[in-house]
């Protein structure tokens, strides 16, 4: 086990497959002579030149379809969006092409392709630059999502992506670049689809991803103090979304709060809520609750903003009213 | 327009193009039947009067270029040599079909012939085709990518955004893609005139620093010789360019456009004038190559041959259940 961020996670795991595989090659705005909006890509123009790390015009419409043309030819495209808020003019290209066209070719086509960057609110960006969009990529067939919460899942979640036969929707954190974890060293992936326990609890399980989980981690650390013992779960992957292992824990202890970041309707949380409710109705002795970003765009004044993503309080409150 | 270059091409391969003209003409006439007796279902986009243009463009490529293609698929599909009963059979939605029947009239693909396929969203394939041009070279290779969209296609962002990321990477030479604007005067039912604030579609590559230029549509040809040079160009510098073909549909947009209240018959039947089997028999004609019998003896081969397709589709099995859940992930 090495020490790392979030941010070195991702690069390194960049660097070690570009190393492995000449397949591999990266696209996106500023990645290249600017190193990165987040610095993910820092040295990697002048490690491998501007062949595999091609600065894009602002044209995400032009290059994401182009880096599905070269899926299709047999590259290993690694597109970083800016924030996920800039990937909708790409919308048609995700969803259309990339998501589909294995199907509607019979098979005949795969697109290896990984687009990636900074999902999610918190800092002040008001209505246009704040959104989650995991449930609107999560709802369509033939992508894979998943959003890494911790370093080592940033690095294996993104190995296995780039290894993967299919188009990947990888939702980081611009909140979660800074922190720092333990990472296996090596060759390590993290499959798709595998949601993990990451704090064991008797009384209520508590299902979270990205940034969320810490806040669930937060909460449950104050609940201990109530004598409140929360079994926290990553679902790390929203597509395929690991519904064995939630319903596993929630047989367990009876009692489940979701939460994301997002706003509520058709959000990923009442996808795992109504997954609990089929699968485990009989052991419920609560209703499920959902904690979730509030029903408006995003407010750039800052109490307004807090007041419509979740916290630790709410997640507290939450995981209290179905204790009752 | 470019000067026309002498004629080249051997009155075998004249000959042999004549036969494929008309029976993709009789293969896309026989879908309409066979979507009218509901056989086909979805949309159906035939281009019945367009057949030249994929024919001679395509016949300018290597077996191991690709192509990309708009929703109008069928007859490029079919001149790339796609066995025209799999072609049937995925119109009539059957596991014999070229996509196991999973993607019907738009969606035609025969990768091992550098087919990647037909797109049903206007403009939406053109950047995967620059992205696959940019793949060829990275790879190595002097293959290159054709790109086949209607005039309609040229007002969508899509177009915009893949000509100036073409235009960029070409400059390194990284982007050997030729852009084929199959200009057949109508999206859908709205004239070129009314929808694009410059008619001469071409010259709108120019704000992309990508070389273009327009050529007739309906002489085979002439769209041979132009798309034989412009693609030996764009191989050896792996840059882009684009062709403007002027061609014409004789049927409506799709099969459910019966009374085309758009255009005037006098209209269709000016073009008519100039339809690209006719012209190619002219021509045939003219040279001695072709009589009366010969032209009896090609119908009768075409029409044989959609039979064929026909009878073929008709009795291949319908995907089984389990091809629901296939191909939507790869292993």
């Amino acid at each position: 086990m090495t020490e790392m961020t979030y941010r070195e996670a991702l690069r390194s795991t960049l660097v070690e497959e570009m190393d492995r595989d000449p397949r591999v090659l990266l696209l996106g705005e500023d990645i290249g002579v600017y190193q990165g909006t987040f610095r993910i890509t820092e040295g990697l123009l002048e490690r491998y030149g501007p062949k595999r790390v091609i600065d894009t015009p602002i044209s995400e419409l032009g290059f994401i379809g182009a880096a599905i043309g070269m899926a299709m030819l047999g590259l290993r495209p690694v597109v970083e969006v800016m924030t996920w808020n800039f990937s909708l003019p790409a919308a048609d290209q995700i969803l259309q092409n990339a998501a589909k066209v294995r199907y509607f070719s019979g098979g005949q086509v795969s697109v290896p392709l990984v687009i990636r960057g900074p999902n999610g609110a918190g800092v002040q960006l008001s209505a246009q630059h704040s959104q989650s969009l995991e449930s609107f990529y999560g709802h369509f067939p033939g992508l894979r999502v998943v959003a890494p919460a911790t370093p080592a899942d940033a690095r294996g979640l993104l190995r296995t992506a780039l290894r993967s036969e299919d188009p990947v929707i990888f939702l980081e954190h611009a909140a979660l670049y800074g922190i720092k974890g333990p990472v296996p060293e090596g060759d390590d992936t993290v499959p798709f689809g595998q949601a993990t326990v990451v704090r064991r609890g008797r009384h209520v399980t508590v299902v979270a991803y990205s940034r969320m989980l810490h806040l669930a981690l937060a909460a449950a650390d104050e609940l201990a103090r109530e004598g409140v013992e929360c079994e926290v779960l990553d679902l790390r992957s929203l597509r395929p979304l690991d519904m064995d292992t939630v319903a596993e824990s929630v047989r367990r202890t009876h009692r489940a709060v979701v939460v994301q970041e997002q706003w509520p309707l058709f959000g990923a949380a009442a996808e795992v809520a109504a997954g609990i409710y089929e699968r485990c109705f009989d052991d419920l002795d609560a209703p499920v609750e959902r904690v979730t970003g509030e029903d408006v765009p995003a407010p750039y004044a800052r109490n307004l903003e807090k007041l419509a993503f979740p916290d630790e309080d709410r997640i507290a409150r939450a995981v209290r009213r179905v204790l009752q | 327009m470019q000067h026309a270059e002498p004629v080249t091409v051997p009155v075998d391969t004249l000959l042999e193009w004549y036969r494929t003209l008309v029976f993709c003409r009789r293969f896309e006439e026989q879908t309409e039947r066979s979507f009218r007796r509901g056989k086909i279902g979805g949309y159906l986009h035939v281009a019945i009067g367009q057949e030249a243009v994929p024919l001679g463009f395509l016949s300018a490529l290597r077996a191991d270029d690709v192509f990309f293609v708009s929703y109008r698929d069928h007859v490029h599909t079919l001149v790339r040599g796609t066995d025209p009963r799999a072609v049937m059979a995925e119109l009539y939605g059957k596991l014999g079909g070229t996509c196991k029947g999973k993607g019907g009239s738009m969606h035609l693909f025969d990768v091992a012939r550098g087919n990647y396929g037909g797109y049903g969203i206007v403009g939406g394939h053109i950047p995967l085709a620059v992205g696959a041009a940019y793949a060829l070279r990275y790879q190595g290779t002097d293959r290159v990518c054709l790109c086949f969209f209607g005039d309609g296609a040229m007002n969508s962002g899509a177009l915009h955004e893949a000509a100036n990321l073409a235009g960029l990477w070409g400059r390194e030479g990284l982007c050997p893609v030729v852009f084929v604007v199959e200009n057949n005067q109508y999206g859908m039912g709205t004239s070129v005139e009314r929808a694009s604030a410059v008619v001469e579609l071409a010259r709108r590559f120019d704000a992309y620093d990508i070389p273009n230029e327009r050529c007739d549509g309906m002489d085979v040809v002439g769209v041979y010789e132009v798309a034989r040079r412009v693609v030996e160009e764009v191989r050896r510098t792996g840059r882009p360019y684009a062709v403007e073909a002027l061609t014409y549909r004789f049927s409506g947009h799709g099969a459910a456009d019966l009374f085309q209240p758009y255009r005037s018959k006098q209209e269709v039947e000016r073009w008519r004038q100039r339809d690209p089997i006719l012209l190619l028999e002219r021509r045939l004609r003219e040279a001695g190559a072709l009589d009366d019998h010969a032209v009896r003896e090609v119908e009768a081969w075409a029409e044989k041959r959609v039979q064929e397709a026909v009878s073929f589709a008709e009795s291949s099995p319908e995907p089984p259940p389990e091809e629901l859940y296939r191909d939507v992930y790869g292993a």
